[in-house]
């Protein structure tokens, strides 16, 4: 039986200078692969040589303020060695682009969709890159660092409210009757400040 | 007085069989059938139809009943789980992990904390006992979520019986749920390095009990559909999924093990006590509906076969590690103790300080492979908290599966797929 360090290293041995020495962390085989053109050779590489034919997951993680600015990271699993593996690479956020993998793993679809919806990232080639759980047309892309908890106000009206119920409030509780999700998100208020809590004080 | 007179079939049966006869002589021949013009039609099931159990919709494009596109919307119960986890600590997380798969809230809690623990690097180092506690959690929720959804997916295809019987049974396991967590619904019963109370007095004869009743209503329920003349046409054939499909399309449990592929987590990569405890990895052979539904039958006799030796060899001891940088240290010694009083307030305020790194953690769910990816870059809070949901995967493989099928088949295989949205929308 194989390792996820030897087949990492088969994989180093095939892209020499692409792929980075493996790390390891907590028993997990991490590598970096330094192009993102590469990614989709690489996948189907490592799928029809490697025996990686099962895809895990691809997510995305956002490093605000670095250069690049996104990550994304390829979970890789094969059924015949049971080994895993861990692929990573870097994105800019002025190009925001990398080739799809939809063509090695199927399963791909789906996922590529949720980083373009979540992150903004696109994926060339995928057959049909529309977002996945925000609706069609939401302009922002909520997992991005930059992007609010409390949200931002959309085209769509706010959920109806109608004013405080009787004992709402505290600091973790939404207060109902804002304007927007920014002013009922309780861990976006100052609560001294809070105009809502006050004119609920003041109704009374 | 009432009259009384025998009806007289002869003559209706005449009658009927010569109306067929003339029909026969006045329909065109087959081949001016396939001639006739026909127009695509659109029809949208859900976001809120029975079968789509929750908010799926899928827009069907149907020629007659036969369905030649689907496109699954999902994301109707997108919560922002995700981005909620990155503005909060390791701990505040657990309840969230709650509303996940919501029929099956102990094994989420089990599969984040062992992600968390993963991540600090404390995950061999859990006191037996919470081991031990946490498989009979796994299996709990396994039975129950399994309960589920066989009673949902007979309801779906016709046979209301088997929903109640399976419900009276499910019910049990919440009052286990309630006397061992204090809530039947949502537990948040894992804490990072533990858990949030030991076990009830009492309470391993009471889930003794419930193994012994569990068996005897998983063979009725049996009885109900595995030889049942309707269900078996409903479900034999339909929605096949061939072993490279069910890799290809990224499947995982039930799922996955009903097209013939012998892959369990817990048999793979055991954690907890998994490879102390002997049980079965059930498989079917023609990946269709039928063969889900027999999986998970079988499933869950391996679950009252892996509680029952859990509750035999559940060893003494705390349940949880003894490091109050990591679990919260006992409320006694909290108040009468100067650095347990600081291990307290850093915990509670701060969060456990994890060190910079990723992990992955799959765990097996009842409906499949459930991971968590926490990326950190140190401190109380993750930086990104990814989380692979099975119930999202697995509904991806619809756009490949429905086409061919015929209305009446979508509910018999969405039913056989057992998905919850809100895991699949996060």
């Amino acid at each position: 039986m194989s390792t996820s360090v030897e087949l990492a290293g088969r994989l180093r041995a095939k892209f020499p200078g692409l792929i980075s020495a493996p790390a390891e962390f907590r028993g997990e085989i991490t590598v970096q692969v330094s192009d993102p053109e590469a990614i989709a050779e690489v996948c189907a590489y490592a799928k029809k040589e490697l025996g990686f034919d099962y895809l895990v997951d691809i997510t995305s993680v956002d490093h605000c303020g670095e250069d690049p600015r996104f990550t994304v990271v390829y979970h890789l699993y094969g059924y015949g060695h049971l080994c895993p593996l861990r692929l990573k690479l870097r994105v800019g956020e002025e190009k925001g682009e990398l080739p799809t993998v939809t063509s090695v793993w199927r399963t791909a679809d789906w996922h590529e969709r949720e980083i373009y919806d979540m992150m903004g990232i696109r994926f060339r080639g995928h057959p049909d890159l529309r977002r996945i759980i925000m609706w069609e047309g939401y302009p922002y892309f909520p997992l991005r660092k930059d992007f609010p908890l409390a949200g931002k106000p959309t085209s769509l009206p706010e959920v109806a409210f109608t004013e405080p119920a009787p004992l709402a409030g505290g600091p973790f509780v939404t207060i109902a009757g804002g304007k927007d999700t920014i002013a009922r998100e309780p861990r976006a208020r100052i609560p001294e400040t809070d105009e809502l809590r006050k004119q609920a004080a003041n109704a009374k | 007085m009432i009259e009384t007179r025998d009806i007289q079939f002869g003559e209706a049966a005449g009658r009927a069989a010569e109306a067929a006869r003339a029909l026969a002589a006045a329909a065109p021949a087959a081949g001016q059938l396939e001639d006739l013009p026909s127009e695509k039609m659109v029809l949208n099931m859900g976001p809120s139809h029975p079968s789509t159990h929750g908010v799926l919709r899928i827009v069907l494009e149907l020629d007659g009943e036969t369905i030649t596109k689907a496109a699954p919307d999902v994301g109707y119960l997108h919560r922002g789980d995700e981005k909620i986890a990155e503005n909060m600590t390791y701990s505040q997380f657990v309840p969230y992990t709650d509303r996940l798969d919501y029929l099956s809230p102990l094994a989420n809690n089990v599969a984040y904390a062992l992600a968390v623990e993963k991540l600090l690097g404390i995950d061999h180092q859990l006191p037996p006992r919470c081991q031990f506690i946490r498989v009979v959690c796994c299996e709990l929720a396994r039975i129950s979520s399994h309960l589920l959804g066989l009673g949902s997916y007979a309801m779906d295809v016709g046979a209301m019986t088997v929903f109640l019987h399976t419900f009276t049974e499910r019910e049990k396991i919440y009052n286990l749920c309630e006397s061992l967590t204090g809530a039947r619904f949502t537990t948040s019963y894992t804490r990072i390095g533990g858990l949030s109370r030991d076990l009830p007095p009492g309470w391993i004869d009471q889930c003794r009990k419930f193994c012994r009743e569990v068996v005897v209503n998983i063979d009725e329920t049996e009885t109900f559909l595995t030889r049942n003349r309707i269900f078996v046409d409903r479900t034999q054939g339909v929605g096949v999924i061939s072993r490279e499909d069910a890799i290809d399309y990224g499947l995982s449990g039930p799922n996955l093990r009903g097209s013939g592929i012998e892959h369990d987590l817990r048999k793979a990569h055991p954690y907890l006590v998994y490879d102390q405890l002997e049980f079965e990895v059930p498989v079917g052979s023609a990946g269709d509906s039928y063969d889900r539904y027999l999986v998970r039958i079988e499933e869950m006799r391996q679950s009252v076969r892996l509680l029952e030796q859990c509750l035999d060899k559940m060893p003494a001891g705390p349940v949880n590690v003894q490091d109050g940088k990591i679990a919260l240290p006992p409320k006694d010694r909290v108040l009468t103790r100067m650095e347990e009083l600081i291990h307290h307030f850093i915990n509670v305020t701060q969060g456990v300080n994890a060190p910079p790194g990723e992990v992955y953690f799959g765990h097996e769910n009842p409906k499949g492979e459930l991971g968590f990816y926490i990326h950190s870059k140190g401190g109380g809070t993750p930086h990104r908290l990814k989380i692979r949901s099975p119930s999202f995967v697995n509904l991806s493989i619809l756009p490949k599966l429905l086409p061919g099928h015929t209305v009446s088949d979508v509910v018999a295989i969405l039913g056989s797929f057992d998905f919850v949205m809100g895991e699949c929308d996060r």
